[in-house]
């Protein structure tokens, strides 16, 4: 139990987190510590984080979730959340978790061409600045 | 209000919480509450047992199905003799934090529930009850 793990998939540039298992605290701090340490080490430019499997998302995990992209950002990376249930979205809503500065998007896919985007965008801001 | 079936399971450990989350899940589907009724009841019983756990220093769930005039509910009562909270009115405020959190867990948990209620005293203990009906 103490060396369960979530898996942390690199493709290329970017950085997939498949959230599939009941957070408890433990874990969910050692996400944080392995998904930064990786964001270093590959200098991963985007990570997407998916808990389309969640059934859940309290207060600790919407923590959790806004504390990675912000530590992210700081690594100068983009992080955007894929795949929220409907009842979770509501959920998150009325306990009054509205996870401000984290992007979504409705799944993988469409998670991906907001990294892709997001980064394009970043790109062609630093050219102009270099100018 | 009857009570039809109870029982009471420690929480002592965040291995619990899980436990809390999985019991109160499983009576919700019991009780054919909707997928959403059941996320909301599943969270605010995850935000209560995360207190008792943290700020209570442990505690245990009780659990209670009920039926009032033909409908089924669920009740559950968390209870601590943990350090208790001096004053109820500002943890009960949105954006209020003892410490590491949000401050989201009590007034949020409220809205996710028909009946909450709170008691709590300094140096015995806090217990809190939440209700969710069909």
């Amino acid at each position: 139990m103490s060396d369960e793990r979530i898996p942390i998939l690199r493709m290329g540039d970017y950085l997939l987190v498949s959230i599939q298992v009941d957070m408890h605290d433990k874990l969910a701090v050692r996400l944080q510590e392995d998904l930064t340490e990786t964001i270093s080490r590959h200098v991963s430019k985007g990570v997407m984080i998916d808990i389309s499997a969640l059934d859940l998302v309290d207060s600790f995990v919407g923590r959790m979730i806004a504390n990675i992209s912000a530590m992210a950002r700081i690594l100068d990376a983009k992080t955007v959340l894929v795949g929220m249930r409907p009842a979770v979205a509501i959920t998150l809503v009325e306990l009054g978790l509205s996870l401000p500065g984290v992007s979504t998007a409705l799944n993988v896919e469409r998670g991906m061409a907001l990294l892709r985007k997001q980064l394009e965008r970043g790109e062609h801001a630093d050219e102009r600045h270099a100018q | 209000m009857n009570v039809t079936r109870s029982d009471v399971l420690a929480i002592r450990s965040e291995y619990d919480i899980v436990l809390a989350r999985q019991t109160a899940r499983a009576l919700c589907q019991e009780l054919n509450f909707s997928l959403v009724e059941i996320t909301k009841m599943v969270t605010a019983a995850s935000e209560i047992a995360r207190n008792t756990l943290i700020h209570g220093k442990g505690g245990s769930m009780r659990w209670e199905l009920l039926v009032e005039n033909g409908r089924a509910g669920l009740r559950l009562v968390f209870e601590d003799a943990g350090p208790g909270i001096a004053d109820i009115g500002l943890a009960m405020s949105d954006g209020w934090t003892s410490g590491s959190g949000l401050g989201k867990g009590l007034p949020g948990t409220k809205r996710l529930v028909n009946d909450f209620d709170i008691q709590s005293q300094v140096g015995t203990g806090t217990r809190v009850s939440i209700v969710r009906w069909k």
